[in-house]
Formats: structure tokens, C-alpha cells, sequence
């Protein structure tokens, strides 16, 4: 059987059904924006817009990615059309692929939008954008797959969101983003480095600003560990719960 | 030629045992049904032969091959209809059966040709580009079972096909499978109504609390509950004028005199009707009518289960 053809039309599927919707495109373009003016306004001092970048750049594809996948999952299993595509002669491994293939290239494009309105207010020259890539692909893959993580562990939309919320807002203030993890106090560093997004952020600030303290090599190592436990441990909690 | 075989299958959970090591095979071609009430684990075999729920114990065969523990080969072969309809709501009645051919490997050009053939057949022509969620209950269930044939699978599951939905409906889902099935798909169909699957099924099999509890054709059925031989003669005149003559030339025959000159012949072995009719005819009792006489299948059932069907069919209207 020709399995690209049921990977294709499901990501297809989906891209239009859920990525492609206006209300969508405007979290993607709204989110950065809210983040910046916020960083700005909170600031005393003036801020550096390049400084933000990094930041903004993470939340943007981890608040995206997470909701997006989440919810569509887990509405899908309520609706029963999830049972259709558990139903499809493809393995559950390629299944979950096609799932996540579009909240990954869904957190890939917001991603650049920050970048985007950042070339307007900013110079970005001496940026990494090879490094920048990358690390937002990690990012967004790692993210993805923390939404697949958290769709399987739920029965509800509304437990998605709330459930998304749980390990989103600590990750906002303890990845290094608003706070230096070398400022971080002793007892909550660990917890840092427990965290995928600290990885990706910092990689993302030595591409950015060069002021990342973390070894790129191990960054990408982590988020590659990340996202393979998140992954094995959502295809393990399917085949547990819903292929009972 | 057996399609399915199901041995000795079994399913538990949190220490109940929904379906109890239940034997039963599937030919190609036929209709095969699961009469039972609500609870009695149609659905729950269904999900174990169709890869949905994991096989505690026994095996399961497609076209003499095992495929108990890795379902996703067999489901190529399989359409499958659930008890409630499980398309995309956002998308049209065509882009919900192109979708589904997708999942099953189908080209481009096949998958809409084939979508076209079957809004077609269905009769969903005018509603091929109306979203989902827009059809009634009858045109999701006919979209569904669309959906479930697209890939022309070797075999069909259809759960509960007409369950919740109106009466002209249920006829036109009846009809269609009548027509897949002439058409030579197979068919495995769970079922509460029992004039369903008296009209449809060539096999059944009463499925209670996880067992089966009988099984064959229908005439198997309704003949084990029968155990004698019954013909009712409408006649042209008075039985009791030929009374004592017919006790002495048929003494193996009991019978019983019913209202408007009818009556009943029963014997435990089957008998030719021709001296009969010659007997009454030649006494001047003219044979209007001789008809077999059987008990209904939901006699059968209720005789064989212990069930009430009014009580089972409102349980699942019910739901």
C-alpha cells in the first residue's frame, strides 16, 4: 500500500481544516506582537529588540504548536473521526507523524513572524540563520510533540488546555528567557535544565546575540532526547488507552 | 470460503470479561449477523476483528491467515461502519470519501471516480459538496457506509446500521445492503432489530453476555425451535363432518381446528401435503391455502435467550 498517500492527505487534511483557518493565521501574527509590546512595556529601560528576539521566537512555536496539536486531538478522539484514521492500514508510528507534521510546520512559520517584523524595527545582520533554522525546527518538533504528549494523557478539550498551561507557563520563566538560568536560584536550576525549551532558546540566543552559555552541540543532543520521549511515550500511552 | 475465523476470542478489562471466548467464521459473500442486546459484546468483537481494541485471548483468522496481534495488514482489507457516524464535520460529503480512499493508499484519479460511483449509488449526488455536519442522521449513516466500501474491501463491519435513525431511512440503509451484498461484498452486521436481521442475514448468531449463545442459518434456527412439522389448511367447508375419517386414514398426524375453517396438522416429521389435499378435496372441502407454519425468529430468540426484544430494542433506543 502506498502509505505516503495516506501521510500527504492527512497532514493536507489538517493543514486546511485546522492550521489554515483565519482565526490561525491571526494568533500567529497577534502572539509576537502581544509578547514584544509586552517586553517593552514591562521594561524600564529601553529595550533591544534583538534582545527580545530569542524569546519571542520560543514562545511563539511553543505556545502554537502545543495548543494547536493538543486540542485537535483530542477533538478528534470526541468526535470519533480519530477511530477512522486508527482504523487506516498505516502504523501507528507514521499515523502520529502525519498528525504532527502539520503543528510542526505550523510552529516552523510562527517562528519567523517575530523575525519578520523584527527586520523592520532592527538590523539582523550577523544572525546565524543556519543555527536559527535549525533550532526552530528542534523547537517546534520538541513543542509538537509535548502537545501529542499531552492529547494522549487527556479525554477533554478543555483538560488539553489547562493540561498545556501546566507545563507551558513554568517554561516561560524557567527556560532562561526573562531570567538568566546562571540568576536563577540554586534549587530551581535543575528544573531548568529539565525543560526542552531552555535547550532551544539557548541555542537560539548564541545564534542570535551570541550569548548563549550551553554547548550547541549538547542543546540539539537534548531537544533530540526530548522529542524521542515524548514521541515513544505517546505512541506507548495510544496503543495503552486507546487501542485498549 | 472463509473469510474470517474467530477462535476461541476473548476480551477482558479492569477484571470483566466483556466477550467470552466466542468461535465463529464469516464465508465470503455472505451476510453474517450479531443479534443481540445492549452490553452482550457485538461492539466489543467487532473492535478486537478490526484492530480497534487488543485481543485478550484466542485468535483471529483473514483468509486462513493470522493476524491477532498485527491487525494493520488485515485492515486493508476491511471497511469498517461504527455505530455512529465518525466523518470529518468540517469537510463535504466528497472530500470526506476522497479522504478516506487516501487512508487506504488510493490514487488520486481511483479514489474520485470511485467517490462519484458511490454518491451515485447512494444517492448523495446533491449533497457531495454540503458539509457533513449539514446531513441528517440517515445521510451520515448512508455517507458512513460510503465510506467504509471506497477502498472495496473484502469484507464490511457495519454496527448497528440502522440504530437512531427514521424509518425511511433504516429502509433505504437496508436496501443498500442488500445491493452490496448482490454485488458480492461481504457482510458482518451487529444488529438489535431482529426483522433486520431475519431480512438480511443468511447466518446469525445470538450473542449474550459475551457468549454465543446459537448459531446458524436462519432456518437452522427457527427449525430447532420448531420441533414439529405444522400445516395450516384453509378450507372450503366444515372440518368436523371428515373428523373421524381423518383420524383413521392419518393416525400419525395430530391437528388442531382453529377459526374460519382452518386447520392445523402437526406431525415431528416432515410430510407430504398432496394426500391431504386429495382427502380434503375428494370429501368436498376445497384447499383455499397450505401453509407452512413457522415460529417467528424472535420467537427463536426469545425462546433460546430468555430476552424480551421490546425490552432490548428500547434499552438501545435509549441510548
Amino acid at each position: 500500500m502506498k502509505t505516503w498517500i495516506a501521510f500527504a492527505n492527512i497532514l493536507m487534511k489538517d493543514m486546511r481544516s485546522y492550521y489554515l483557518k483565519p482565526p490561525n493565521i491571526s494568533w500567529g501574527l497577534i502572539f509576537p506582537v502581544a509578547w514584544t509590546l509586552m517586553f517593552f512595556l514591562r521594561s524600564p529601560v529601553a529595550v533591544e529588540v534583538r534582545d527580545l528576539l530569542p524569546g519571542v521566537i520560543s514562545l511563539s512555536i511553543l505556545f502554537g504548536t502545543t495548543s494547536m496539536l493538543a486540542v485537535t486531538i483530542t477533538f478528534e478522539r470526541k468526535s470519533r473521526s480519530f477511530e477512522r484514521l486508527l482504523l487506516a492500514p498505516i502504523s501507528l508510528n507514521l499515523l502520529m507523524l502525519a498528525k504532527t507534521s502539520g503543528a510542526i510546520i505550523f510552529g516552523v512559520v510562527n517562528a519567523f513572524i517575530p523575525v519578520l517584523f523584527a527586520a523592520f524595527m532592527t538590523s539582523l545582520q550577523g544572525i546565524n540563520w543556519l543555527m536559527v533554522l535549525s533550532s526552530v525546527i528542534f523547537i517546534a518538533i520538541t513543542s509538537t510533540f509535548l502537545g501529542l504528549f499531552i492529547a494522549v494523557s487527556v479525554s477533554q478539550v478543555f483538560e488539553a488546555q489547562t493540561f498545556s498551561n501546566f507545563f507551558r507557563f513554568p517554561m516561560i520563566f524557567l527556560c532562561g528567557l526573562f531570567i538568566p538560568l546562571q540568576d536563577l536560584p540554586t534549587f530551581l536550576q535543575p528544573v531548568s535544565y529539565a525543560l526542552p525549551l531552555t535547550y532551544g532558546a539557548d541555542i537560539l540566543k548564541t545564534a542570535v546575540n551570541e550569548n548563549g552559555i550551553i554547548p550547541i552541540p549538547l542543546s540539539f543532543l537534548a531537544l533530540l532526547a526530548f522529542s524521542g520521549f515524548l514521541f515513544a511515550y505517546s505512541i506507548y500511552n495510544v496503543n495503552r488507552k486507546w487501542i485498549s | 470460503m472463509k473469510i474470517i475465523e474467530a477462535e476461541n476470542l476473548k476480551k477482558s478489562y479492569n477484571g470483566f470479561t466483556a466477550v467470552k471466548g466466542v468461535n465463529f467464521h464469516i464465508n465470503r459473500g455472505e451476510i453474517f449477523g450479531f443479534l443481540g442486546p445492549n452490553g452482550a459484546g457485538k461492539t466489543t468483537t467487532i473492535n478486537m476483528l478490526t484492530g480497534l481494541a487488543r485481543i485478550s485471548g484466542g485468535r483471529v483468522k483473514l483468509l486462513g491467515e493470522e493476524y491477532t496481534r498485527n491487525p494493520k495488514r488485515a485492515q486493508a482489507m476491511m471497511g469498517i461502519v461504527p455505530d455512529e457516524s465518525n466523518l470529518y464535520e468540517e469537510l463535504n460529503g466528497w472530500e470526506n470519501l476522497c479522504f478516506c480512499g487516501a487512508l487506504y493508499g488510493m490514487e488520486r484519479d481511483r479514489r474520485e471516480k470511485r467517490a462519484q460511483e458511490l454518491l451515485e449509488q447512494f444517492g448523495l449526488e446533491d449533497a457531495a459538496k454540503k458539509p457533513f455536519k449539514a446531513y441528517s442522521k440517515g445521510m451520515k449513516r448512508k455517507l458512513t457506509i460510503a465510506a467504509g466500501i471506497i477502498h472495496e474491501p473484502e469484507i464490511l463491519f457495519l454496527d448497528e446500521p440502522t440504530t437512531g435513525i427514521d424509518v425511511a431511512f433504516a429502509r433505504q440503509i437496508r436496501n443498500l445492503i442488500v445491493d452490496l451484498h448482490d454485488r458480492g461484498t461481504t457482510i458482518f452486521l451487529t444488529t438489535h432489530y431482529i426483522e433486520e436481521a431475519e431480512r438480511l442475514c443468511e447466518r446469525l448468531a445470538f450473542i449474550v453476555e459475551g457468549e454465543i449463545v446459537r448459531e446458524g442459518t436462519v432456518e437452522e434456527l427457527m427449525r430447532e425451535a420448531q420441533g414439529e412439522n405444522i400445516v395450516n389448511f384453509t378450507l372450503g367447508g366444515d372440518f368436523n363432518k371428515v373428523e373421524k375419517e381423518f383420524k383413521a386414514v392419518f393416525p400419525a398426524f395430530d391437528y388442531r381446528i382453529g377459526r374460519d375453517s382452518v386447520v392445523s396438522v402437526h406431525s415431528p416429521e416432515a410430510f407430504s401435503l398432496l394426500p391431504l389435499v386429495q382427502f380434503f378435496e375428494e370429501r368436498g372441502l376445497p384447499v383455499y391455502e397450505a401453509k407452512i407454519a413457522r415460529p417467528s425468529l424472535e420467537e427463536v430468540f426469545v425462546k433460546v435467550t430468555g430476552i424480551e426484544l421490546k425490552k432490548m430494542q428500547n434499552q438501545k433506543e435509549g441510548q
